[in-house]
């Protein structure tokens, strides 16, 4: 403390005082319908960097938690799905916005949880915002692309378009955690479908992106993140009826085919972690949803 | 299932422990003379209802337990008779993926329905055994109750002749918080009377106190004794179409004075909370509080129910997860 000298002035007192000021660590918690709980376990996981200095810790999700996030991915998809494509758009691209402001703490998390260099870490905050902005501009032409007016031997309009599946799960990939993140969630959002994540990594810089889609006009459930044991989680949401679709894409170092097995009995659709659709591909899209065909009688007139 | 109705002849019961003049003034004096509710007591004991770890089999059994109290109620203005079909259909088949699924214990209509309530459920009707679905009808205008006694009763014989094994009626609350517990005793008796079938058998009474509307548990206890004396052989939390409807204090309060009352006379009777019980955690509190109230005696369909719609989905998809190991979701159970 300054006690021993009196200093000759403010400034100069100001400078040689040690700072008795506290860090305030934050404790990343749960994303579940729009707010951030606590496990109901009560169990965190403790996030080290490289060198094994403290950063933060994680709430570690258990199945009640994944419970209560398919609950609320349930409640928000009816509403998601009825929001114009436009404005899936728009909120998509106002994730981006936000993500774009707040890039100097997704670095420094990347950097601390992944060891990357400041660089290399903008880089691939930088990727995850221009994805954003690539999944924004598809939702209101994706239709176009899935849908199809079919031919037909009649005086009918027949009509194909893509629909969402519903509620999806995911296994968020392992490595550069929040560009993954964003590869599997981001296309899911564009139709109108719900997700309930298991992120890869350390889970600082997902529940940081939680941050930003809640303030980004995205309705609370439609993102639920539950960073934690993917190996524990993905078998109850696998199995899950409510659950509609499953994408394993980072499920590629658990036994993800006993989990395929799991989700047949609810006959859901599977995105498995090897050869599925390319990233960043309109199909990638498509792959979570369902086809629609309408008829409609033409004019006779 | 059907109740055998108590052998007493309506307001029997007040005589025996007023005395056989039966003046208001006495039923007063029993009435005002009851002791005040401990109201932070109360729901404190409710509260603590919520705290037993009930999992695997004591929970199997908590289910199953719920689904066969529940009276399985549509008591809406659109009703149909499709939508009366539908609903028996759930009561025979509550879940079609599970034949080992328990039954209801009552289908809940208005009056006019009974007549459909009653062909839908064919062979599985109880009709005076005791080994059936009943079929329970709300009357003297419910849910108000705002119509002339003589309206009451004929609501309430037509749907006795039509085959409801159960009545449930309304209380003349604007009576009772006037104090003219008189009127309010005499209805009740007057719809015993009508509920007398052709062979001198009784429909079952429930009375509803709507206690949303008595304000307070004081009140309650009252309305409770003042219902068993004139004879109800069960006592009604609510409507369900006043808020606050059935609630755990309230419930607990009621149960409290069944007890009293079959400690008194070795009689029992009744207990049926209804409105926004819609989840299998709140039932297995109100499980709880049966037992550790009136004791396990009283877990049986004869003295407990729920007055429920969407609660037995609730309680089917627990039991799902209890039976497959999964969590299950609300496109494997029927819409009623």
């Amino acid at each position: 403390m300054a006690t021993a000298k009196t200093a000759t002035t403010t400034a100069s007192r100001a400078a040689a005082k040690p700072s008795t000021r506290l860090d305030v660590p934050k404790t990343y918690k749960l994303f579940i319908g729009g707010a951030f709980p606590r496990s109901e376990s009560g169990r965190v996981t403790e996030v080290t960097d490289a060198r094994g200095r403290f950063v933060a810790n994680v709430a570690k999700a258990s199945r009640k938690d994944a419970r209560e996030a398919v609950r609320a991915a349930r409640k928000a998809q009816p509403g998601w799905a009825g929001a114009t494509a436009y404005n899936r758009g728009q909120v998509l691209y106002r994730v981006a916005e936000v993500l774009e402001g707040r890039k100097a703490q997704f670095v420094d998390e990347l950097q601390k949880t992944e060891g990357l260099t400041a660089a290399r870490a903008a880089k691939q905050v930088e990727a995850a915002i221009d994805l954003w902005v690539w999944h924004a501009g598809w939702t209101d032409k994706i239709a176009q692309i899935g849908g199809n007016a079919n031919p037909v031997a009649g005086p009918y309009f027949n009509l194909s378009v893509p629909e969402p599946t519903g509620v999806v799960a995911i296994v968020a990939p392992q490595a550069q955690s929040l560009l993954g993140l964003t590869s599997v969630v981001a296309p899911a959002l564009v139709t109108g479908n719900t997700v309930v994540v298991v992120p890869g990594g350390a889970g600082l810089s997902a529940i940081s992106l939680g941050e930003v889609l809640a303030t980004s006009d995205l309705p609370g459930g439609v993102v639920n993140i539950l960073p934690g044991d993917a190996a524990e989680l993905a078998p109850w949401l696998a199995g899950h009826a409510d659950v509609n679709a499953l994408d394993l894409t980072g499920a590629g170092e658990l036994d993800w085919v006993e989990l395929e097995q799991l989700a047949a009995d609810t006959l859901k659709r599977v995105i498995r972690p090897v050869a599925g659709p390319a990233p960043e591909t309109p199909q990638r899209i498509l792959a979570l949803t369902e086809t629609k065909t309408v008829w409609h009688t033409k004019s006779r007139l | 299932m059907t109740t055998p109705s108590q052998a007493l002849a309506p307001a029997q019961r007040a005589v025996q422990l007023l005395g056989g003049d039966l003046s208001e003034v006495a039923l007063r004096q029993h009435l005002e003379g009851l002791p005040t509710v401990d109201a932070v007591g109360l729901e404190a004991r409710a509260a603590s209802f919520g705290t037993r770890s009930i999992k695997t089999t004591s929970k199997a059994a908590a289910l199953d337990t719920a689904i066969r109290m529940i009276d399985l109620t549509t008591l809406q203005g659109a009703d149909t008779r499709g939508k009366v079909r539908s609903l028996v259909a759930k009561a025979l088949v509550p879940d079609a993926s599970d034949p080992s699924t328990p039954r209801p214990a009552a289908v809940c209509v208005y009056g006019d329905m009974v007549g459909n309530a009653v062909e839908a459920l064919g062979s599985a009707w109880s009709a005076g055994k005791d080994d059936g679905i009943n079929v329970a009808a709300v009357a003297t205008a419910f849910p108000a109750g705002r119509a002339s006694i003589a309206v009451k009763l004929q609501d309430t014989r037509d749907a006795v002749a039509a085959g409801a094994d159960e009545i449930d009626m309304v209380i003349d609350r604007g009576a009772f918080l006037e104090g003219n517990y008189g009127k309010v005793f005499d209805e009740i008796v007057q719809t015993k009377e009508a509920c007398r079938r052709d062979d001198g058998t009784f429909a079952h009474l429930k009375v509803i106190l709507e206690t949303g509307e008595l304000v307070t548990y004081d009140n309650v206890r009252r309305a409770s004794w003042l219902s068993i004396l004139a004879g109800g052989d069960f006592i009604k939390t609510s409507t369900g179409k006043v808020q606050p409807a059935a609630t755990l204090p309230v419930t607990t309060l009621m149960l409290q004075v069944v007890r009293d009352w079959e400690r008194l006379t070795g009689e029992r009777i009744g207990v049926k909370p209804a409105g926004g019980i819609s989840t299998s955690k709140d039932a297995i509190k109100y499980l709880v509080a049966v037992a550790e109230t009136c004791g396990e005696a009283w877990l049986d369909p004869h003295l407990f129910r729920f007055g429920a719609s969407s609660l037995l989905n609730d309680v089917l998809l627990q039991r799902q997860k209890l039976t497959t190991g999964r969590y299950s979701g609300p496109d494997y159970v029927t819409i009623d």
